[in-house]
């Protein structure tokens, strides 16, 4: 054996550091180039379209099951307790009932001078299963499972049990993400439906908890409005189709400068137990663009 | 080969299960950080490369679906991985405190670094709020999950070590 030992040749690997920096440029360009335009949404929605999208929706629906079980156990005790108290209200209510309907007569006939009721029908919906929630604690969004195939567009409407869930902000061919109006950093220009005052309803991280959001900007001089009334979306909103029930106002206080008003409103919609969403195919008209 | 196509496995369900079955079981609102927890993980078991591509394709799957910018999280993720990795050399398997005490850097960093980028930029100032009421819990959370998970990652890693031992000798 001759004393040069040939040394093995070595494996070629790459330094982390440079593997490092590369990312770094290559994470950063993506910002810059994201933050403005919306050039890399199409393909890389479509590619996590087909490789992740059929895995969550199965998993969707086990977890749903799981969690619906675990509900269910914990439940049934309470449930039985209810069931006798429910048993009592319902004789009262068949009384009640009885009244109310004869106040149907007349609410029928406002009905039709509002007009906003027959509005909300027209409007073309889809129905979609929510699939996965947005996996952080810093906003509040979720994936359906429809997108750009079932005819669904960015901007489109999204309802749940009557009220205004958000509007989607990112799809892809089988999935879509619908950002909810109590997310912060969403805003949804409103209108109180019994004086036809403007305000601006705005989603707070800080009141997500306690399942309020909050408005401000709310002119209201003659103090008209009132604890209780009806938010929907106004007609001057750029995404949202004017008419949609937001909540109820919570709670109004005068701003500083005693001009606005803002404060609390509870949405109607439940977003902690929500499964399935009604998409609006309808849009807003854009033609001024 | 077979480790590596186990672990890109590993780190996909992973992220499954933190879209589809943890936030159905959330506690108060908050969701733990398993993201976080596998790029952590990957990181101080396998090195700085393993910790650093884990972070930024998990990171980059997290911006494409809930993110306005893509990106920001495949370069938090990624630091958080290659950081991580630094400590390879230091770290034992059988120690449970090494683990635990980098989960507890990792999703504290992080937490600050979502809260810097996403609020404090649009002038939400109430940092404490954010600390005590997401940041704080998120973290303890997640390290409830970390001594879950870590003993049955540990648990598979041998299993294949084992395997491999066995076949080249």
């Amino acid at each position: 054996m001759s004393p040069v030992v040939k040394p093995k040749k070595e494996k070629f690997t790459f330094p982390g550091k440079y593997l490092l920096l590369i990312f770094s440029i290559l994470s950063i360009a993506l910002m810059v180039v994201t933050y403005g335009t919306t050039a890399f949404d199409g393909p890389f929605n479509t590619a996590v379209g087909y490789v992740v999208v059929p895995f969550e929706k199965g998993i969707g629906r086990l977890g749903e099951w799981l969690s619906n079980r675990s509900e269910e156990f914990t439940d049934v005790k309470r449930l039985l307790a209810e069931n006798e108290e429910l048993k009592n209200e319902i004789n009262k209510l068949t009384e009640e009932n009885a009244i109310l309907s004869q106040e149907r007569y007349e609410l029928n006939s406002l009905r039709t001078l509002f007009e906003l009721s027959n509005e909300y029908d027209s409007y073309n919906k889809v129905g979609a299963r929510i699939i996965a929630k947005d996996s952080g604690n810093w906003f509040s969004s979720f994936i359906i499972d429809k997108g750009t195939n079932d005819g669904l567009q960015v901007d489109m409407n999204v309802i749940s049990g009557g009220g205004l869930v958000g509007c989607i902000t990112g799809i892809g061919p089988n999935w879509a993400r619908v950002k909810a109006i109590v997310s912060d950093k969403n805003f949804v220009s409103g209108q109180v439906l019994s004086t036809g005052e403007t305000l601006f309803v705005e989603g707070d991280l800080e009141l997500l908890n306690s399942n309020i959001i909050s408005f401000s900007m709310l002119e209201d001089e003659n103090d008209a409005v009132v604890v209780g009334d009806k938010v929907v979306t106004s007609k001057i909103s750029d995404k949202y189709l004017p008419g949609i029930l937001i909540g109820f106002i919570q709670y109004i206080e005068n701003d500083n400068n005693n001009l606005t008003k803002s404060g609390y409103i509870t949405p109607a919609v439940d977003f902690e137990h929500m499964s399935e969403v009604l998409v609006i195919t309808d849009m807003k008209n854009n033609d001024y663009e | 080969m077979i480790r590596k196509i186990i672990m890109v496995l590993g780190a996909f369900v992973i992220f499954l299960l933190q879209n589809c079955v943890f936030t159905q079981f959330n506690t108060g609102g908050i969701v733990p950080n398993l993201i976080l927890l596998i790029t952590g993980i990957y990181g101080f078991m396998h090195g700085e490369k393993a910790g650093l591509i884990a972070g930024f394709l998990l990171g980059l799957g997290f911006d494409i679906f809930y993110g306005d910018i893509i990106g920001l999280h495949a370069l938090i993720f990624m630091y958080i991985g290659y950081i991580n990795g630094k400590f390879c050399g230091i770290y034992y398997p059988e120690d449970i405190k090494l683990p635990l005490l980098l989960i507890f850097l990792s999703n504290i960093s992080c937490g600050v670094l979502d809260y810097i980028f996403g609020y404090l930029i649009r002038g939400r100032l109430h940092f404490s709020y954010y600390f005590a009421h997401i940041i704080l819990p998120e973290m303890l959370y997640t390290m409830l999950i970390t001594i879950i998970i870590y003993p049955i990652i540990v648990l598979i890693y041998n299993a294949f070590e084992k395997r491999e031992v066995r076949k080249e000798a």
